[in-house]
């Protein structure tokens, strides 16, 4: 009985938590569609109005524009690394594997300020033109992490002895790697895309510093932020970006549970 | 004969080759050049490139950096310390208390929030906690308050709920982690030997959890302690943080080797600090057992 | 000539000694089994043959090819691996037909080959089901049905029963050897199970730490082990010491709590002198007399019952012996007419002294 209490009590909070979790998002759909130019409470009628000035602006279109072609980019760059990476760390031993690992693992833990200086000076000293390629460049260094992290766990769960089971039936190593290898981390490969364009398409400071006169999406809404009477705009721009990473994130969730049922394996763990 | 062993060795290599180049060429070289650049001085539009230390002089007498300094050491100090103790107690619930079939559910509801747009989730804080805002407009709606609360915005306080509530879903997964590794066999072994459910959580559950503690910690206070976003959207200028002054002096001042100083500075500290926390915590295990 | 002959192979992981001179011959159509406790290099052993290790030196050939710098996938040879390694997104047809892919072939054969193959192993039918959702069993007979279909020289099999359940495990054995006399494939068997490999091999390799101790048929090792290890290894085995002397013509035997015994001539091997030794004593070359009526056989003496475990078909007692601190192990089968005899009860124990193994080592 006394568990049952405590579980409750746990129950109860863990639901508040995911309460305070989620309500500043949740405001997010209804001041967009609410008709007042106020962020605030009474609210005033519904309307669309604010979706329907999204579309109107140019400038707005060049930043998605901008950020969706950075984002697929840098999706598949960092997948390509977090690839290699990760079927290095999970399959072979080398020299200086800890250290290796932990040097391209460090943006994880790094404050991104320091990542968008440090490029910002190099590129700057080396006389490159900020625009779209250096926010690449930035975006595929904190992306590769997160992708390795994703791949990690695909390629560690992968049986060496299927692979050998493969040679010992004739296959040669491009066979096994087409055969055996790609279709079983494939569900990781998608997670890993889809998860390194959602951090590409929200990522705010890098952006900042490496973007020059491309400007991303969140460096877009960033500017507006300064116009009170934009708010609502924002509102709704912003309704639109975290559902569609909802969407995403679903997406990449069921592809990687797809990839553990499909190898046959217990549901464990999640992201990371 | 060819050894397999060496083989394996050089194909992992050839296969880390290109995420280390890259990692190599754009993070630890620029990294260095942050460094090369503090010990350098800004002259007008030209650096001048002759070593000095003059930077981390004034870095550390200037009252303007060592304030920013403190404050941001306090604001990702506390952050921490609410968001680990918020968080401890969802981790436990759905390590301990969720089905095994429900437990991916859970951890997915909780980190759904951390991929979403971060600037977005701050700007609603600042939407929230406005003067006119959504919680002292709620609040007067209620009837609750007369005046709009004046302490909740631009300040202080208003970075560090921001900061707590953006960290949150950090901080849950690495104690989530910790708390599934323990064998529950264990905590029956204790119960048999005599301890209560609460004397066993003590004396077992908390102790084994402690590496999670700790990565949680240190996965909220490196970030917090240089975000920039958050201060300047919710900070006023009672708010600000290193990471702003840093950004000001390379971006606004021009002062790229003072900027790079700063940076330099905070990561040291950022640095010492961690490393005193997971040299502590291997003391407190080591004490255990 | 053999299908399969090993000459000085050695294999190191660093400073690790992992396989000592290997020579072994193996012939066509053998069952043959490498016995021994884990971390002996039977894994190694069997890993080289397929090719996953390249031992540093040695010859290792397949029907009077040299293997060296031959990869796994050009050897004449296929594996059945301890996790059976089927292909989880895969079906069971695709898995068994998967080394077929490069055969020139017309598919309608490879087709008929596929279903042939999974009749042959017992799973007619099965070939459109998902291999994820097989059961242990089933996997192992997957992975064999996909190893056979390549018609290797060279059957591979690593510990492919461990991970069953007894029963199962039971009916694989009689189901592997038929399968074996059937297709007529050398198989080559790694076990630590010294019961597996006496019931299915028709020879057996015995190693430890990397090197091979004995090679003989089950009989021979069961019977005749070279060294105490093996004895002790392979079956229950009381281990008695005592000396070997001459006595004029005749060769004695001096065992505390067995007495003096005559021995033939030619009980000690080639080479060996009289002196101290320790003898080995199967438990069922002993019995226990339960009526005076009964006559010994053999050399008899007094003894107390300490002990007794009761197996069903078998009863397994310990006997305390005048003159030996240790008690010995005897094994009787048991029948309607004999009682089970308990704790204490004095006893008649009879013995046979040509069942005793002379080990050389104190």
């Amino acid at each position: 009985m006394s568990a049952l209490f405590r579980g409750g009590w746990l129950r109860l909070y863990a639901a508040l938590y995911l309460v305070f979790l989620y309500l500043p998002i949740l405001l997010l759909p209804i001041f967009a569609f609410n008709s007042s130019t106020v962020i605030a409470f009474p609210l005033s009628s519904f309307t669309t109005e604010w979706f329907a000035q999204l579309v109107e602006v140019e400038a707005l279109h060049a930043a998605v524009l901008t950020s969706v072609r950075i984002a697929l980019i840098t999706a598949a760059v960092s997948t390509l690394l977090g690839i290699c990476a990760a079927r290095a760390a999970a399959r072979y031993r080398f020299p200086g594997k800890g250290g290796i690992m932990g040097l391209i693992m460090l943006p994880l833990v790094l404050p991104e300020i320091i990542v968008a200086v440090s490029l910002l000076v190099v590129f700057l000293q080396l006389g490159l033109q900020l625009s779209s390629l250096t926010v690449i460049l930035g975006h595929v260094l904190i992306c590769t992490p997160f992708s390795i992290a994703i791949l990690n766990s695909a390629f560690q769960s992968l049986d060496v002895s299927l692979e050998e089971a493969a040679i010992d039936l004739g296959e040669n190593s491009w066979g096994v790697f087409r055969l055996i290898v790609l279709p079983l981390v494939m569900p990781g490969i998608i997670s890993s895309l889809l998860i390194a364009f959602t951090i590409s398409m929200d990522e705010f400071i890098i952006a900042f510093f490496l973007s020059g006169s491309d400007a991303t999406l969140p460096v877009y809404l960033w500017g507006q932020l300064r116009f009170p009477q934009r708010l609502p705009v924002v509102m709704a721009l912003g309704t639109i970006l975290v559902s569609l990473s909802i969407l995403l994130l679903i997406l990449a969730e069921w592809a990687r549970r797809r990839g553990v049922r499909k190898r046959g394996g217990a549901e464990t763990g999640g992201f990371l | 004969m060819t050894d397999l062993r060496t083989s394996g060795a050089r194909r992992g290599l050839a296969l880390i080759s290109a995420p280390l180049l890259y990692a190599v060429l754009l993070l630890a070289a620029p990294m260095a050049a942050i460094l090369a650049f503090s010990f350098w001085t800004q002259d007008y539009l030209t650096i001048d490139k002759s070593f000095t230390l003059t930077n981390y002089r004034e870095a550390f007498t200037d009252p303007i950096y060592r304030e920013l300094m403190i404050r941001s050491l306090k604001i990702a100090g506390l952050v921490t310390l609410v968001t680990v103790l918020l968080a401890f107690p969802v981790a436990y619930f759905i390590s301990f208390h969720v089905p095994a079939g429900r437990k991916s559910l859970w951890i997915f509801l909780v980190t759904i929030p951390f991929w979403t747009s971060y600037l977005i989730r701050v700007f609603l804080w600042k939407v929230i906690l406005g003067y006119n805002g959504v919680l002292n407009s709620g609040l007067i709606g209620l009837g609750l308050i007369d005046e709009p609360l004046t302490v909740i915005l631009y300040n202080f306080n208003a970075v560090v709920i921001t900061l707590a509530h953006a960290f949150a879903p950090f901080a849950i997964l690495p104690i989530f982690v910790s708390l599934e590794r323990i064998d529950r066999s264990l905590l029956e072994a204790a119960q048999d030997l005599g301890e209560t459910r609460l004397s066993a959580f003590f004396r077992v559950t908390l102790p084994l959890a402690m590496p999670g503690v700790v990565a949680a910690s240190l996965i909220v206070f490196i970030p917090t302690i240089g975000d920039y976003v958050t201060p300047r959207l919710v900070g006023g200028p009672g708010g600000l943080m290193i990471a702003n002054m840093i950004q000001t002096q390379f971006l606004k001042l021009n002062n790229a080797p003072m900027g790079a100083t700063l940076a330099v500075v905070a990561m040291v500290i950022v640095t010492i600090i961690a490393l005193i926390f997971v040299a502590l915590n291997r003391r407190y295990l080591r004490g255990r057992s | 000539m053999a299908l399969i002959s090993l000459q000085g192979i050695n294999k190191y992981y660093g400073d690790y000694h992992a396989l000592r001179d290997i020579n072994l011959e193996i012939a066509e159509g053998e069952f043959f089994s490498l016995l021994g406790p884990s971390g002996c290099g039977k894994t190694t052993l069997l890993r080289s043959i397929a090719g996953f290790e390249m031992p540093e030196n040695g010859v290792l050939a397949i029907d009077g090819q040299d293997m060296a710098g031959v990869g796994p996938n050009r050897r004449p040879t296929n594996m059945v691996f301890q996790s059976y390694a089927i292909f989880p997104h895969l079906t069971v047809a695709q898995n068994v037909g998967f080394g077929l892919r490069k055969s020139p072939m017309p598919r309608a054969d490879k087709t008929r080959a596929v279903e042939e193959a999974l009749e042959m192993v017992g799973l007619g039918g099965y070939g459109p089901r998902a291999a994820h959702a097989l059961s242990g069993g089933q996997r192992q007979r997957v992975a064999l049905a996909r190893a056979l279909i390549l018609k290797p020289k060279v059957l591979l099999l690593d510990e492919p029963l461990s991970a069953l359940d007894k029963k199962l495990r039971e009916q694989m054995q009689t189901e592997l050897r038929r399968l074996q006399r059937q297709v007529g494939i050398t198989f080559i068997l790694v076990t630590h199970d010294q019961e597996e490999a006496l019931i299915m091999s028709d020879r057996i390799a015995v190693m430890f730490e990397g090197a091979i101790a004995q090679v003989d048929t089950p009989e021979g090792l069961y019977l005749r082990p070279n060294s105490r290890k093996v004895g002790e290894f392979i079956g229950m085995m009381n281990l008695l010491p005592g000396a070997l002397r001459q006595d004029g013509a005749h060769l004695l035997a001096d065992i505390p709590g067995l007495g003096a015994v005559a021995l033939p001539r030619d009980f000690l091997p080639d080479g060996a002198a009289p002196g101290p030794m320790t003898f080995g004593l199967r438990p069922e070359s002993m019995s226990v007399l339960f009526t005076s009526s009964e006559l010994p056989t053999g050399k008899f003496v007094d003894g107390v019952v300490e002990d007794r475990a009761y197996y069903g078909d078998m009863t397994y007692y310990e006997i305390a012996l005048q003159g030996r601190q240790a008690p010995v192990t005897c094994s009787m089968k048991n029948m309607i007419s004999r009682p089970v005899l308990s704790r204490g009860d004095a006893i008649r124990l009879a013995w046979e002294p040509g069942a005793l193994i002379p080990f050389a080592e104190t």
